[in-house]
């Protein structure tokens, strides 16, 4: 549509007579959204690769009743550290990428709003997950409680809890810093004549998300110092005895731990919501009702908090509230489900590597969507409470929600960054891989749930030991699949059919007008706004 | 710079080596509290290291921007970015009192209630359900903080410090740097008094009254919550310094002062946190 137009609006650079640096010194000084939006993507990779060995040995220690390999210690810190390594170190980093990759382009901007700033909250980053992977070679090992850090366990540990609850400072810092950022950038940088609801979708999930973050991080930050003050400095608020209680924990953590679940959710509900329109040859259906749904859903979570806690204590008129405040998510995420069905109707649809992703993430996000309603009635819960069915459950809604979508995006938006097409045998038979390994990774994991298998124990009676095997067969496969990704990438950085400026003929979007690579410099000035070029 | 300012024209900063100086400042910082509380050899030479280097980088990195600022490098998209941004950062400082005065609020009104409630009477037998309470595992007697004293005084502080600051705005703005220094020097004055008698506060409390950070929840919430406050007046009190600097260098016009305004929102923020801990700490 652009094509002639593009070039005015990129190159050119003010600070093209400065020298700027080279080789390493160049990642760790930039002040370059694209280049930090790279440095995530690839730190999240890396952690993704770390996370997921974690997985592999509890699935290998699973795969066969008894201990075989790992201590039960040992097995307790590789799952506290899986989850938490994943979550803040894989996950949230890669959309953090995508994000600084997309945003300024998708609003005609020319970087993040504190452009230095932005290399802080990824330089945070290095540091914690250091702290996080060293924990394990302390005296006592690393934190061992799970990923929530429940007292009074979390309170008996060793150096290695320490170490954890300062990991999770300094990446709460890095993620208020990059919210505060990203929101700046969304209100204040958008090229003239793209108002808040012509803006394109991600960013409108963005702006939610990067909300969602400012407001639950800091809780995160009081309940771990709260912890690290009980642990060295006397303070009892989580110690009956001093008239505290370990349930006040709980309730910390979870007004934190419930919108984290959108924190990760919502960037990929973004992703999605561009591809599909993409490779349907249409507009996303519903864009007012989107933008409702994503506002309505981050406003909810914050009010949902006590359905991670039926069984340890609460009232049955709280209960109560809590289910009922619960099922209503499921109205705001069903619109967004029915709409991204609805934008496939009746299009011209194509099914490239990044499609295939999003219709995974369709399917499976929803199945993981209805077991997690499922596991809102109070009643059932109670029975299923931390069984293989919540794991199943919220790895379908981690795994194939984020990550599935996570990949929709690499793939959807590699031409644009490299210049290049990336191989589609592969990329599809990287889905194929990933959709049935994961299936059979996961899958009977709701049986285990259901027959009454406890998760994060080492062992299990020997009824389970078939499911387990299967289960260990999907994990071991799905894991080896995601290497392909690294085969992808490498090639595609290298060389590979030049891609257009706009290779997916269904796109729509600023980011489309630029040429591809994108330039190191984009929008220096801000781009006119062509109406029809909204909601891409 | 060929574009200093211009209105159309994005403002992208060079890249800098600080972001880098202020991550490894962190690294250090957590390295060395780890070990000093599990009480392992050189952790506090670690620390200060941390803060050494923290320091380094604040001071480089806070005077390229005012360097920057000063240069008229920024235009007013700059100048509307950062008003968003302190905003948020306010925001996320609020929510994270919103975590301890959640607590507070829970133990009150739940954790004591339901310790002294004839469901815990094996486990916690005779104790009853009263605030203050340092919890049924307590033998310690104690005194209870009254709001009428220190704490009220603190309050006059505080608020009088909010109006000398608006003062000082006021002059800034009329060009009327003597009110705008006068202004600024007594804010900073009221904001270091209260942190004297706050000190002051907590040696009675730990001298006189038996009230220690250990004593139960009463302690725990009571030193947490102003303690995280009086951290929060120590920074603004240096950051109303930094600014106080500043003007004396002649830095600020009458139309471009963010660092200033900020600063003041930031301070005002900080005296809205105490009326809060005024009201439900020292007084209900």
């Amino acid at each position: 549509m652009h094509a002639t137009s593009h070039t005015g609006y990129a190159g050119h650079h003010d600070h093209d007579s400065h020298a700027h640096p080279t080789g390493w010194k160049r990642w760790v000084t930039t002040t370059n959204h694209k280049d930090i939006g790279s440095m995530y993507l690839w730190f999240s990779f890396v952690m993704f690769l770390v996370g997921g060995a974690m997985s592999l040995i509890i699935r290998a220690e699973l795969f066969t009743p008894g201990l075989q390999y790992v201590s039960p210690e040992f097995y307790n810190q590789m799952l506290t550290l899986h989850a938490l390594i994943m979550v803040f170190g894989a996950i949230m980093p890669a959309f953090v990428g995508f994000a600084n990759w997309m945003i300024p382009m998708m609003i005609g901007a020319s970087d993040m709003a504190f452009a230095r700033m932005n290399n802080w909250s990824f330089w945070l980053l290095p540091p914690a997950a250091i702290l996080l992977t060293a924990s394990i070679f302390v005296p006592g090992g690393a934190a061992g409680t799970g990923w929530t850090l429940y007292p009074p366990l979390s309170i008996q540990m060793g150096m290695g809890m320490d170490m954890a609850i300062f990991a999770v400072h300094i990446l709460g810092m890095s993620s208020i810093m990059g919210s505060i950022n990203i929101i700046t950038t969304i209100l204040n940088m958008r090229t003239p004549g793209m108002t808040l609801m012509k803006m394109p979708l991600f960013c409108w999930t963005w702006l939610v998300t990067a909300f969602l973050l400012i407001a639950s991080m800091p809780i995160l930050a009081g309940a771990v110092t709260m912890l690290l003050t009980d642990r060295h400095f006397g303070t009892s608020f989580f110690a009956a005895a001093g008239g505290g209680d370990p349930v006040l924990f709980q309730h910390i953590f979870w007004f934190f731990g419930h919108p984290e679940v959108y924190i990760i959710a919502l960037p990929a509900f973004g992703v999605v919501s561009h591809v599909i329109p993409a490779f349907s040859r249409k507009p996303l259906f519903g864009y007012v009702s989107m933008v409702y749904a994503i506002a309505a859903i981050g406003l909810i979570s914050f009010f949902v908090w006590a359905h991670h806690m039926y069984v340890t204590g609460i009232p049955l008129t709280g209960q109560l509230y809590f289910m009922y405040a619960t099922m209503l998510i499921a109205v705001p995420t069903g619109v967004k489900v029915f709409n991204w069905v609805t934008t496939m109707w009746r299009g011209s649809l194509t099914f490239e590597t990044p499609m295939l992703f999003a219709l995974g993430f369709l399917v499976l996000f929803t199945i993981g969507g209805l077991t997690g309603l499922v596991l809102a009635m109070t009643a059932v819960d109670i029975q299923l409470q931390d069984t293989y069915y919540v794991v199943a459950h919220f790895h379908y809604v981690m795994v194939a929600g984020a990550l599935f979508s996570a990949y929709a995006g690499l793939y959807f938006w590699l031409p644009k960054w490299t210049g290049h097409m990336y191989n589609e045998s592969i990329g599809k038979l990287h889905f194929w891989l990933s959709m049935i390994f994961f299936n059979i990774a996961f899958f009977p994991q709701h049986f285990l749930g259901l027959a009454g298998m406890p998760r994060r124990i080492p062992d299990y009676a020997q009824q389970f030991a078939d499911f387990n095997v299967i289960s260990g067969i999907g994990a071991f496969g799905f894991g080896f699949s995601q290497l392909l990704v690294l085969v992808v990438v490498f090639q595609t950085v290298r060389g590979g059919a030049r891609a257009g400026s706009r290779p997916w003929d269904g796109a729509h979007g600023l980011e489309w007008t630029l040429p591809s690579p994108a330039p190191y410099h984009t929008f220096e000035d801000p781009p006119p706004f062509n109406q029809a070029e909204a909601h891409g | 710079m060929s574009h200093p300012a211009s209105a159309s024209r994005y403002f992208v900063p060079q890249p800098s080596h600080w972001p880098l100086v202020g991550s490894c400042a962190l690294l250090l910082l957590a390295s060395g509290a780890v070990l000093m509380m599990n009480s392992i050899a050189n952790g506090g030479f670690v620390l200060i290291a941390g803060f050494a280097v923290l320091a380094t980088m604040l001071f480089g990195w806070f005077g390229r921007v005012i360097g920057e600022s000063e240069g008229q490098r920024y235009n007013m998209q700059v100048d509307r970015s950062f008003r968003w941004a302190m905003g948020w950062f306010i925001f996320s400082e609020v929510m994270f009192f919103v975590a301890f005065f959640g607590a507070l609020f829970y133990i009150r009104v739940l954790a004591i209630p339901d310790l002294a409630s004839p469901a815990q009477a094996a486990l916690w037998e005779g104790f009853q359900d009263s605030w203050p309470s340092a919890g049924p595992g307590a033998s310690d007697p104690f005194s209870k903080m009254h709001a009428w004293g220190v704490p009220a005084i603190n309050t006059l502080l505080l608020l009088s410090s909010g109006a000398t600051l608006t003062w000082a705005h006021w002059g800034l703005v009329a060009e009327k740097r003597s009110q705008l220094i006068i202004g600024l020097a007594l804010t900073i004055a009221l904001g270091v008094l209260f942190l004297c008698l706050q000190v002051f506060e907590y040696g009675e409390a730990y001298e006189h009254m038996n009230l220690k950070l250990t004593t139960g929840v009463y302690g725990s919430t009571f030193f947490m919550l102003t303690g995280f406050h009086g951290f929060h007046v120590t920074l603004g009190v240096t950051m109303l310094t930094v600014i106080l600097v500043r003007v004396l260098k002649g830095h600020f016009t009458a139309e471009r002062h963010f660092a200033f305004e900020g600063v003041a929102w930031y301070w005002h923020f900080v005296d809205v946190v105490w009326l809060g801990l005024f009201i439900v700490i020292y007084w209900l």
